[in-house]
This record gives structure tokens, C-alpha cells and sequence, in this order.
């Protein structure tokens, strides 16, 4: 499946400063493996050393935190647009 | 750009503790974990800060702000009454019982207190805009800061807020953008903007300020230390939206300690939350030291953070300190509003409603020491949550203007 991911600002090093680069993946995991290849070493950054999503990183596929939907395991349907966000305070 | 940030020194990551310079960021580029301020404070006595302004720039000396602050175009807010709290403490049978009311700000919530700091460090980073995402106490907050400093502001909300917080904070100019969601996608998109061109040069004081903003909360723990006598009190409960002030009072309790300005005693930390956003009291009554995201649903929307980002934090701190976190009702809420307004003549938020309600299921339960020395807070005011008390809001009777009408009632 040929996905969109949106990348924040403090990992654009990664990626040439691109904001938006492609992905493939059935799955969230599978995204995350292949950007990884892509751009070695950001995998790392979004993942901590026991494979979870680190605690203040936030995943978005399409608009749902994958928090609420299966994490990892999370379907990337064609065409889905997947963000990683910093998680931030406030109110 | 010469910056000057007062006794600030660096940036620090909470999680890994890798420093950086002290800018405009606030997320670990290591590890994604928050940012937060760190100092070199050198001595600090309590006879300089007693002698300070009574707002909360007489702590200068333990925040990331220049030493003239007083002397700029800002809010000054702070210094709000600890109320000896009798009555409501007879009431609930707590012996000793103080409300820290900070209704009494500028703004009427506690929020001047951190945007004031963020204030400042937009002056610092050459920044035009103020922005935030909020719940609506600190889209006010923004923007009359942002008026008194000659910043511009426009600041997002949930579009569904309370009618009041949307007037208080168009009030005072800027724009005011109604998001189509909760807070939580609210905050994603301030997120977003961030890293676009759209965002260049603008100050979100709960993003890429956060660092510096989350210090204004420690002014309430000073105060409280102070207003007691230079004590610590033994419980405080605070509520929890996204954690960080209840975090940061922690932080101020301990800096407090580290430099000798009151005695090194044992406290206890309570978090209250609403049960209809109560993602952080569930983690710790299931034991978890991570917090399962919610959305939300209550009255209390000041505190309506599904995904509250220190959330770990509160869980750490009152488990440290032998605390708790606890939940309470919609209509606990309302009925805590009606007694502390009743008892002590305070019109609270429904926050404050969920500090107070907490309170008293806390000594109810048996979690809460009825003899130990008690602090809540209270950390807005009832006019901007009008709704949640809809059901009184209206006369006892209406009559004509005679003594018989009234007689006959």
C-alpha cells in the first residue's frame, strides 16, 4: 500500500527537510520499517528500544491517534495520510 | 539576538536529560521527551523576595526571566488570596483547610500566571504573534496578555466552548479561531502550523514556549509556601488537565527545599479529575505508569485533555509522595461548586468544582488526612462556566413590591 507520512519538524533532518515523503506498508509497523530503510536511523527516534511507540510521540493515521486503534498493528489503507506528532501540553 | 532569560541557563530533556540552548523548542530531538528550564540560581533569601512587587515577579530570581521584568508592559499577574477555608473545612471535617484562589487574576484563571513567563520569552526570541491551543481559560489569557505587551494574537479553540470563555477571549482583539473538533485535534493542528511557513515567527505559548510557560506554574507552589509562612503544606490537591501544573508545583515545592527556603517536610500531591476526561486517575487505579488516551465528555472543559502529555509525570509524583488520583461526577461537580460557594463565598469553574469534589470523596474514602494541613485549589472563576450551574440560575421567587408578596412567599 502507497501511503503519505507527514514528518515534524525535528526529524527533517532525516529526510532533507522534506515535510511529506511516500510510504509503503500494510500496516503501521510495516511504514515505520520502510521509512526506516529509507532514512536510516529515524525508526529509532519514533520507537524506543523495546520496538513501542515512545511515550511522547503521537501517531495519526488519517485523523486517528493509533492510541485508540490497534498502535502498531494499526491498517495503512492505500492513499492514507499518516502523521507523527510530538505530543504537547497545555489547555 | 542577546537573550536574557535570568537565572535560565539551558534546556534540559525530562526523559534523558540531554541539554540544548536555550530557544524556542520543546520537544527532545533525542527521545521526543518535554523540555524543560534549568537554572543556575545562586542564592536567593527570603527577605529579597518578601521585599518584591505582590505579583508573582518577586520570585525572578527562581524563573526564566529577566531581572528588570516588573518593569515591562505584562500582565502582572499572581499573589492571589490563600483563603483560610473554615467553614467548608468544618463542613467536610478537615482541620485545617486553605483555598488558593486564583479566580483573582488578571484574566480570572490561573493561566496569566504561565503566560506571563511565555510573554516574555516571545520578547526574548523576536516573536510578533502570540498563539495557543486552549480550552478556553488560556485563549483569554493570550490574548489580553498579548494586547498589554503590543504582541498580535490569534489563538484556537474547540469551536463547542462556553459562551463567556469565547467572549473573553475576543474581548481584547486578535483572532480567535474555532477548531470543528476536541482539544486534543485542536493541539494537533497547532502541531502542524508550527513547522509551516504560516506559523514563522509565532510564540504558541503551550508548544514551542511550553519550556518556559510550564514555569509560571510554580509561582503557585511559592506563594502557597509563602502565604503559609514559609511551609510546605502536608496535602495539596490540584486538578489535572494536561499534568503540567500540578507537575511544575511538585518542582516548586522541591527548588523551595534545595535552596534552603523552607523546611525539607514531607507533602502529599492528590490530582483530581473530571470522570468524563479521567485518563490519568484511571492509569493510576489500574497501576499503569503510562496513560491510555480518552475523549472526552464533561462539564468540567477546562480540564478536558483526553491525551494529557504529562500525564506519566502525575502518576510518578503521586506515587512518590504518597498522594492519589481521583475522579468525581458531573454532578459531584456541581454540588462542589454550590457548597465551596456556599461555605466560603467562592463562585469556582467547574474545575474548581473537580478539586473540591475530589477533596471530599478524598476524606469520605479515607485517602485524604482530616488532621493534616490541606490545600486546594482553585484554579478559575464560576462566571465563564455559567451552564454548569443553569439549574439555580434563577430567583428564588419574583414578586410584586409589597411587603405582603414577600410575606406570603
Amino acid at each position: 500500500m502507497s501511503v503519505s507520512v507527514r514528518i515534524p519538524t525535528i526529524l527533517r533532518t532525516y529526510t532533507g527537510g522534506n515535510a511529506e515523503v511516500s510510504g509503503e506498508g500494510a500496516t503501521l509497523r510495516e511504514v515505520l520499517q520502510k521509512l526506516d530503510s529509507d532514512y536510516p536511523g529515524i525508526g529509532a527516534r519514533i520507537l524506543d528500544e523495546s520496538g513501542k511507540i515512545r511515550r511522547f510521540v503521537n501517531v495519526y493515521v488519517g485523523q486517528e491517534d493509533v492510541r485508540f486503534a490497534e498502535g502498531l498493528d494499526t491498517a495503512a489503507p492505500e492513499g492514507s495520510e499518516i502523521s507523527i506528532i510530538p505530543a504537547v501540553a497545555g489547555g | 539576538m542577546s537573550l536574557d532569560f535570568g537565572p535560565a541557563v539551558a534546556l534540559s530533556c525530562r526523559e534523558c536529560g540531554t541539554r540544548y540552548d536555550l530557544g524556542p523548542s520543546f520537544a527532545c530531538l533525542e527521545c521526543f521527551g518535554p523540555l524543560e528550564v534549568a537554572y543556575d540560581f545562586g542564592t536567593v533569601t527570603r527577605s529579597h523576595i518578601e521585599s518584591g512587587p505582590t505579583n508573582i515577579w518577586r520570585y525572578q530570581a527562581l524563573l526564566p526571566v529577566p531581572v528588570d521584568v516588573a518593569a515591562k508592559q505584562n500582565m502582572n499577574p499572581g499573589w492571589t488570596k490563600l483563603v483560610k477555608a473554615g467553614n467548608l473545612g468544618r463542613t467536610l471535617g478537615i482541620k485545617s483547610l486553605h483555598i488558593k484562589d486564583d479566580s483573582g487574576n488578571p484574566t480570572h484563571s490561573f493561566k496569566d500566571r504561565v503566560v506571563a513567563i511565555a510573554v516574555e520569552a516571545a520578547r526574548n526570541f523576536g516573536f510578533h504573534t502570540l498563539s495557543c491551543s486552549s480550552t478556553g481559560n488560556l485563549a483569554g489569557a493570550v490574548t489580553a496578555a498579548a494586547a498589554r505587551a503590543g504582541l498580535d494574537a490569534c489563538v484556537f479553540i474547540p469551536a463547542d466552548l462556553e459562551q463567556a470563555k469565547i467572549a473573553m477571549a475576543r474581548v481584547f482583539g486578535g483572532r480567535l479561531i474555532g477548531i470543528e473538533g476536541t482539544y486534543d485535534e485542536v493541539n494537533r493542528f497547532c502541531s502542524e502550523l508550527i513547522g509551516d511557513p504560516l506559523g514563522d515567527k509565532w510564540g504558541f505559548v503551550n508548544v514551542n514556549l511550553r519550556p518556559y510557560y510550564a514555569e509560571g506554574s510554580k509561582t503557585l507552589a511559592y506563594e502557597i509556601a509563602e502565604q503559609l509562612g514559609w511551609r510546605l503544606p502536608e496535602q495539596i490537591v490540584i486538578p489535572i488537565a494536561s499534568g503540567s501544573q500540578l507537575t511544575k508545583i511538585d518542582k516548586g515545592f522541591k527548588e523551595l527545599v534545595a535552596l534552603g527556603l523552607v523546611e525539607d517536610t514531607p507533602y502529599k500531591v492528590f490530582g483530581a479529575q473530571a470522570l468524563g476526561c479521567s485518563p490519568v486517575s484511571a492509569a493510576y487505579k489500574a497501576g499503569h505508569d503510562v496513560v491510555q488516551p480518552v475523549k472526552p465528555d464533561t462539564i468540567a472543559k477546562s480540564l478536558a485533555i483526553g491525551n494529557p502529555a504529562d500525564g506519566p509525570y502525575v502518576l510518578d509524583i503521586a506515587r512518590r509522595t504518597g498522594g492519589a488520583v481521583e475522579d468525581v461526577t458531573d454532578a459531584e461537580i456541581v454540588a462542589a461548586i454550590k457548597l465551596l460557594a456556599s461555605t466560603e463565598g467562592i463562585f469556582a469553574e467547574t474545575a474548581g468544582g473537580v478539586t473540591v469534589g475530589v477533596l471530599k470523596k478524598l476524606v469520605e474514602n479515607g485517602t485524604l488526612d482530616p488532621e493534616a494541613e490541606t490545600v486546594v485549589l482553585n484554579t478559575g472563576v464560576g462566571l465563564k462556566t455559567l451552564d454548569a450551574v443553569s439549574s439555580i440560575a434563577e430567583p428564588t421567587a419574583v414578586i410584586r413590591p409589597s411587603l405582603d408578596a414577600f410575606r406570603a412567599i
